[in-house]
């Protein structure tokens, strides 16, 4: 993930603004969840060639289950799995938590006896269990088997040893480690945390006291202070660490966070309090997802998303939406709002208040007062009938309030307060008093004139010479016919060889006005003269007829190119010839060193033998001579060896330039240093006794 | 004057001759082994100085090859003139094997930087 490194600046960043942002509420739209999640459900949990594991397929049934979507080939293929596990004897604690999962969802099998077995395998397990997957799987399994077949024994030998073996995994800051020789806390862990401790106080809640509960309440609080954010409200669990190895993600780390969440405020006693705010702020993060395109993470989504909505414990957040942000004045469209639950099931009676509307450039006057939208309990959506008059052409921020009818509601939905919905008004801006005029320069008399029709191409021609002036003039009005500044207005100038020029056509309220005073301009044209084409281009996001009219040409006459001026820009026959291949660079690292002819090396390697060969030669004509070679076999043999030993030696010394390294002749060189040695002692030691005979003698 | 010295120069290098013709036959041949040593080196040099001196090490490698082993046959000479008070009682032998020995080192030396 490319920005895993700038996670950590992003989270210092979300703490700076976390103090900042209070009571500023939301200003995005989400849409509920809806068709296309369903139609995504059945497309993504039908893989290809391969079988689901188990699961994998309590994933597919949970979401098909939620979205109210049928499947009945996973059903049945996921029974064959489940009861293979549930029969079958070595089963680990993973695969009958899912086995029993599917089961509960596909109600494959209702027989006590298949379910006591289950449970005294878990219940084996968790004696052992020192982890805390181990711990969720085994509890997790009991409490299946509890809700399946009431019947079949699931009491815990120590509920509270095991509550309080859990609870020790967990940190200061509200994450839980996986394991007691694990130094790593994960947020994802807390969520299984939390959902295996509601666990066990279902399965024995007498014996968990209150004080145990509130311990873990409290750990809750600190976990959601921990909570991230963006700018828009929407609120989100991540890892402190996320280069670790179990690295999950946002969605599958707060999908985990709500779930145990949820199922922890199902059975505790007293209240856990989490701001409204904070659980829709959770919602607006699964929902701004849209649709994921990974099975896991539709069903992290979708999981996470039910058990917002069916908690009656904490509040149920009611999330608006919008079917349309770009309303047009020239259709008369209307303003539609949706009021819904995360899964789209109707919310309670509200009345819908659009506090106020503000320009996006004036965002503190609210353009109209405030009103309320009527309900359409056919459609199921809030409307308002007209726009209000002072609404016009533009960008604007509508805030709504929701306001709930019945006083009960009030503390068990989360509505968000304000909420700013950015909205695009669009409509026909009139363009009227088109006029184009060349001027006199000095008395600024009109000399041509020429009326425009900017709702079609013209085709008017006019002359100027160097001296005078071209006026471009026309207003521009909204629907409400108030002045209106598009985002582009602009006259550009295309002389014959291709050499274009693009002004700006500045304005005063609705007078727009552009003066080209030639005289001034001459060297920006490259002192070309000739005919240039005339194009007037208006244009805004929020304009329905934007325009790029070519409106006819003009005859120029500049005078000649001084020396200096500057000449125009060669245009590329092909605009896309800069994206050709260019030209290879040749890297030379080091020019190669000059070497002499061979011939040359040649000769002179001849010339260095010519002083051994005057060695030789004179060595003869000294007259040398090896009388001195002793006779006798013994040292005759000695004193061969030595010059085959010294001969060697020198032959090792060639073999070593050609392809040895120093080591192998290092060491063959000790060999044969030793043997030579020794016999140059003899031989020479010999040599020595003979000519102190003859010395003596 | 010119005449004279001409002479006296005549007149040296045949005393230097006479007095050379004196020296035992083992160190002319040393002297002879000195003067092939040079030699080489001396071609080696005027090589270089043809076509440059790339690659370095291979022409000092040579050139200090054949100096080397000049000087080390000087040493030998040193050893066995018989004139020499300082090396009176040092066998011929042994200056000998000193010498065959260090030019195997000295040689090994060469090969390695010869590259």
């Amino acid at each position: 993930m490319a920005d895993r490194r700038g996670m950590p600046v992003y989270f210092l960043a979300i703490i700076a603004t976390l103090s900042i942002c209070n009571a500023v509420a939301s200003s995005s739209v989400v849409h509920p969840v809806s068709d296309p999640h369903r139609s995504a459900a059945v497309e993504l949990f039908t893989p290809a060639g391969r079988s689901l594991s188990l699961e994998e397929t309590y994933e597919a049934l949970r979401t098909f289950e939620v979205l109210g979507v049928g499947k009945a080939k996973l059903r049945s293929d996921g029974c064959l799995s489940v009861l293979e596990v549930l029969k079958s004897a070595p089963s680990s604690p993973k695969d009958l938590y899912y086995a029993l999962k599917v089961n509960g969802l596909s109600k494959c099998t209702s027989e006590r006896a298949v379910f006591e077995i289950a449970a005294s395998r878990l219940k084996a397990a968790l004696s052992d269990a020192s982890s805390l997957l181990d711990y969720h799987y085994t509890v997790g399994g009991l409490v299946l088997i509890k809700d399946q077949s009431p019947d079949v024994d699931v009491a815990l030998s120590d509920a509270k040893g095991t509550f309080q073996s859990i609870k020790a995994l967990s940190q200061s800051d509200g994450r839980w480690r996986y394991g007691s020789n694990n130094p790593e806390s994960s947020t994802y862990a807390a969520g299984v945390a939390l959902e295996t401790l509601a666990g066990i106080i279902k399965l024995e809640d007498s014996e968990i006291s209150p004080s145990m509960i509130s311990a873990v309440g409290n750990d809750i609080k600190k976990l959601f202070d921990s909570i991230e954010k963006y700018d828009d409200g929407t609120f989100y669990f991540d890892e402190k660490v996320v280069e670790s190895l179990e690295y999950r993600g946002p969605l599958a780390t707060s999908s985990a966070v709500v779930v145990g969440l949820s199922s922890f405020a199902s059975v505790a006693s007293e209240k856990i309090d989490i701001p409204g705010e904070v659980l829709l702020g959770l919602a607006k993060f699964f929902l701004a997802i849209g649709v994921p395109g990974d099975s896991k993470d539709l069903f992290y989504q979708i999981n996470a998303l039910a058990c917002l909505e069916n908690n009656r414990r904490v509040s149920v957040p009611l999330i608006l939406s919008l079917p349309a942000t770009v309303l047009s004045l020239t259709k008369k469209d209307q303003l539609k709002v949706r009021v819904t639950t995360v899964l789209g099931a109707n919310s309670p009676p509200l009345k819908l208040k659009l506090r106020q509307v503000l320009k996006s450039d004036a965002a503190d006057v609210s353009v109209i007062d405030s009103q309320e939208l009527t309900h359409d309990s056919e459609g199921g959506f809030y409307y308002l009938d007209v726009l209000p008059d002072n609404i016009d052409v533009g960008k604007y921020k509508f805030v709504f309030q929701i306001l709930l009818e019945d006083p009960e509601h009030k503390k068990s939905y989360a509505t968000g307060g304000r909420i700013h919905v950015p909205i695009y008004v669009s409509g026909v801006v009139n363009v009227e008093n088109a006029v184009i005029a060349v001027l006199d320069s000095d008395l600024g008399t009109v000399d041509t004139q020429k009326n425009l029709d900017l709702v079609k191409r013209n085709d008017i021609s006019l002359s100027a010479n160097h001296l005078q002036k071209l006026r471009l003039s026309f207003q521009l009005s909204t629907p409400r016919g108030l002045a209106y500044t598009p985002h582009q207005a602009f006259l550009r100038l295309k002389h014959e060889t291709k050499v274009e020029h693009i002004f700006v056509v500045g304005n005063t309220g609705k007078q727009f006005e552009l003066v080209l005073d030639f005289l001034r301009l001459v060297e920006k044209f490259y002192y070309l003269s000739g005919r240039y084409e005339l194009e007037v281009a208006v244009g805004d996001s929020v304009m329905e007829n934007s325009f790029l009219w070519p409106i006819g040409h003009i005859e120029l006459d500049i005078p000649e190119a001084p020396e200096k001026a500057p000449r125009p820009p060669p245009v590329a026959a092909d605009p896309y010839s800069r994206f050709e291949v260019k030209a290879e660079i040749q890297h030379i690292f080091r020019a190669p060193e000059k070497r002499p002819p061979k011939e040359l090396s040649l000769a002179f390697l001849g010339l260095s033998f010519l002083p051994f060969i005057g060695f030789l030669g004179g060595l003869l004509s000294l007259g040398v001579n090896l009388k001195n070679f002793p006779s006798a076999p013994v040292p005759a043999t000695f004193a061969l060896l030595f010059q085959v030993g010294i001969g060697a030696v020198l032959g090792l010394y060639m073999l070593f330039w050609l392809k040895l390294d120093l080591f192998t002749t290092l060491k063959a060189v000790g060999l044969l240093g030793a043997f030579l040695l020794f016999v140059g002692h003899r031989i020479l030691s010999h040599l020595a006794a003979t000519s102190a005979k003859l010395k003596s003698a | 004057m010119a005449r004279s010295t001409g002479e006296d120069a005549q007149a040296l290098i045949r005393s230097l001759r006479s007095a050379y013709a004196a020296t035992p036959k083992n160190l002319k041949i040393i002297d002879l082994y000195v003067a092939f040593a040079v030699s080489t080196a001396l071609i080696q040099v005027v090589y270089m100085a043809l076509v440059g001196s790339f690659p370095f090490n291979s022409f000092l490698s040579g050139v200090l090859s054949c100096v080397g082993t000049a000087v080390l046959a000087v040493c030998l000479r040193i050893q066995l003139n018989k004139d020499n008070k300082e090396f009176k009682d040092l066998a011929p032998e042994r200056a000998f094997a000193d010498f065959v020995l260090c030019n195997l080192v000295l040689h090994l030396v060469i090969m390695n930087f010869l590259g």
